[in-house]
């Protein structure tokens, strides 16, 4: 039964009204600003060293102070945003251009092909993300790159499953047979009617893979394996802040919150939009 | 029952089986050589030359293969670069540490979930509710790291309750004990814990709420059960099988997470023994250990599997 466009359910008003949507929108776009204001400003060059300065507290020149090079603390938090945009971005991307393709594939061709992409997809399961680095930077050595590799692998087979899980049942659909019966190969139909109808979890879980994403690179940027210096990371700040906890406890609560701030915002942002994404909600307003 | 068994049996054995050929290949068949990869740009050929002999490089790969899969099956492997000692014999000092470990978070984990995911489910869109539900989205959220270098702040550095880190043995005859092994392990097992937890209780919430709906949960109260006595006669055992499914797949992350926060807690354990080999470059250590906890993650997920079909007979029917 079609649904009047009212204005108490069109997707506007009702992600206006939704919690988790706007703290987590709020939240990401925090994220994002910060990340593009680094690109043309910051307080200060983040790898700037002044040993005079080292170990400041909060001060006017120095809003949450410096480190024990005498950096300032903002400047880094900043910068260090973009590395978890990038990571979270290509990270994502990889997961979801190849998990998606692999689905597609899985569910469209049936048969041995969908047994052996799962297959697969399981085999890939055994090696979390920081295993995977770990293996990768013990032969290639650390650095933003293998970090980003890791954490993409191993978002393949969770993309892939989605998608293969979804497009069975949009498969399924008689408008899909229709399309069949008139001709359609299996490609232009998972171009033109399958991934259209499959975008809404693939865009949830997108949301919830990029805040994996960022803790992952984060863990492996702490035991430095991931971004390496003089860029920022916020994962490297938590490491050098630990040999410093007894003169400059703060110092570690920074980043720490600046990680959990931007991974709340993705996980609200992710939430908020299964249940605006959802058809069956939408048409109970 | 059996037959369901041996088909779970047969597909351990094959994701054993591909999972250690990856390994191989990634860290095996590389560009270059592991030879190459462990003495750097620098070495000279003569060093390149008996490093390589040592390895076994110049046997063909099937067989390097097939001798360190047999060696894994049968507790012998080879030599780690930088200790001169078995693998096997590293790995097995260093599981001392990292099994208790792991074993404290999970329970830590698995109780604490289902307590407050009970009461959530129970206060279901009540104040009690709504806080578990806001605790629990911030728990996920926070990296595990972080967390223990919190605790370490408020315990060792302001209330100075305990050390900032290091294990004592489990030997009193080393300056250790039990009781001061288990003291070490208390404030890493709950850096493991609290993520997990937070995710595990949104699910036993979820599952326990989905169950409550259920007609025969009506039928109970109906019957005179209060609604504790319905909870946990009737309500958590229906609810378990997806909160056993995401607990097993969390034994994955567990695993991992013990590489983050025993380096954080200077822990000797196999998440730093690992940590340790790629610093030093130390190839066949890297193999052993990434094999071993790949393996471990395969296995708890058929653990998983088969207690599925002990919590409901129907999966053993379908399953065979």
């Amino acid at each position: 039964m079609a649904v009047a466009r009212t204005e108490g359910n069109t997707f506007a008003a009702r992600a206006r009204g939704h919690k988790s949507f706007v703290i987590g929108g709020a939240l990401t776009l925090l994220l994002v600003a910060f990340a593009l204001l680094s690109l043309v400003w910051t307080p200060y060059p983040p790898a700037d060293i002044s040993i005079p300065d080292k170990l400041q507290g909060p001060s006017a020149a120095h809003w949450l102070g410096t480190d024990s090079l005498g950096r300032d603390i903002v400047s880094q938090l900043l910068v260090g945003s973009q590395n978890s945009i990038v990571v979270g971005v290509v990270a994502v991307g990889i997961g979801l251009v190849i998990g998606v393709a692999l689905g597609s594939l899985a569910a469209a061709k049936k048969g041995w092909v969908d047994e052996a992409v799962m297959r697969a997809s399981d085999f890939t399961f055994a090696f979390p993300a920081l295993l995977s680095a770990i293996m990768l930077t013990a032969i290639y050595g650390p650095g933003l790159l293998m970090s980003i590799v890791a954490i993409g692998i191993f978002n393949i087979p969770v993309f892939a499953r989605i998608t293969r899980g979804a497009a069975l049942s949009v498969w399924a659909r008689d408008y899909v047979m229709a399309a069949r019966a008139c001709g359609k190969g299996p490609l232009r139909i998972t171009l033109d009617h399958i991934l259209p109808n499959i975008a809404s979890p693939l865009i949830v879980q997108a949301t919830i893979s990029f805040a994996t994403a960022i803790l992952a690179e984060a863990a492996l940027s702490y035991l430095g394996l991931g971004t390496q210096p003089p860029q920022p990371s916020w994962g490297r700040m938590l490491s050098e802040a630990q040999t410093l906890m007894f003169q400059a406890p703060m110092l570690a609560v920074y980043p720490g919150l600046a990680i959990v701030a931007s991974v709340l915002g993705l996980n609200l942002l992710g939430d908020g939009l299964r249940d605006l994404l959802d058809p069956k909600l939408a048409r109970q307003r | 029952m059996l037959l369901f068994l041996l088909k779970r049996l047969a597909t351990l054995a094959l994701t054993l089986a591909v999972a250690s050929a990856l390994v191989f290949a990634v860290l095996e068949l590389l560009p270059g050589n592991a030879a190459e990869v462990i003495l750097g740009d620098t070495a000279t050929p003569e060093s390149l030359a008996a490093l390589q002999a040592k390895l076994g490089l110049d046997r063909p790969p099937l067989q390097r293969y097939a001798d360190w899969v047999g060696g894994l099956l049968v507790g012998q492997t080879a030599n780690s670069i930088s200790y001169d000692t078995p693998t096997a014999e590293l790995i097995g000092e260093r599981l001392q540490v990292t099994l208790p470990l792991a074993l404290m978070a999970m329970v830590l984990t698995v109780f604490s979930a289902l307590t407050l995911g009970l009461y959530a489910a129970s206060r279901h869109n009540r104040i009690g509710d709504v806080g578990v539900m806001v605790a629990s989205q911030i728990g996920i959220a926070i990296p595990n790291f972080w967390f223990a270098i919190l605790l370490i702040l408020l315990f060792a550095v302001q209330l100075q309750w305990v050390s900032a880190g290091g294990f004592p043995g489990w030997s009193e005859d080393d300056g250790g004990g039990l009781w001061a092994g288990f003291a070490a392990l208390i404030l890493p097992a709950l850096s493991l814990a609290v993520v997990q937890a937070a995710i595990l209780t949104r699910v036993t919430r979820s599952a326990v709420l989905e169950v409550l709906r259920e007609d025969f949960v009506r039928t109970a109260r109906a019957k005179g059960l209060t609604r504790t006595q319905a909870l946990w006669r009737h309500v958590l055992r229906n609810a378990l099988i997806p909160v056993l499914t995401v607990a097993g797949l969390q034994f994955a992350n567990l695993v991992t997470g013990t590489i983050v926060v025993e380096n954080v807690f200077v822990l000797p354990g196999v998440g730093r023994l690992v940590f340790q080999a790629v610093a030093n470059r130390d190839l066949l250590v890297v193999r052993d250990v990434v094999m071993l906890l790949a393996a471990m993650v395969v296995v708890v997920n058929f653990v998983v599997d088969v207690l599925y079909a002990v919590v409901d007979p129907r999966l053993r029917v379908a399953g065979a």
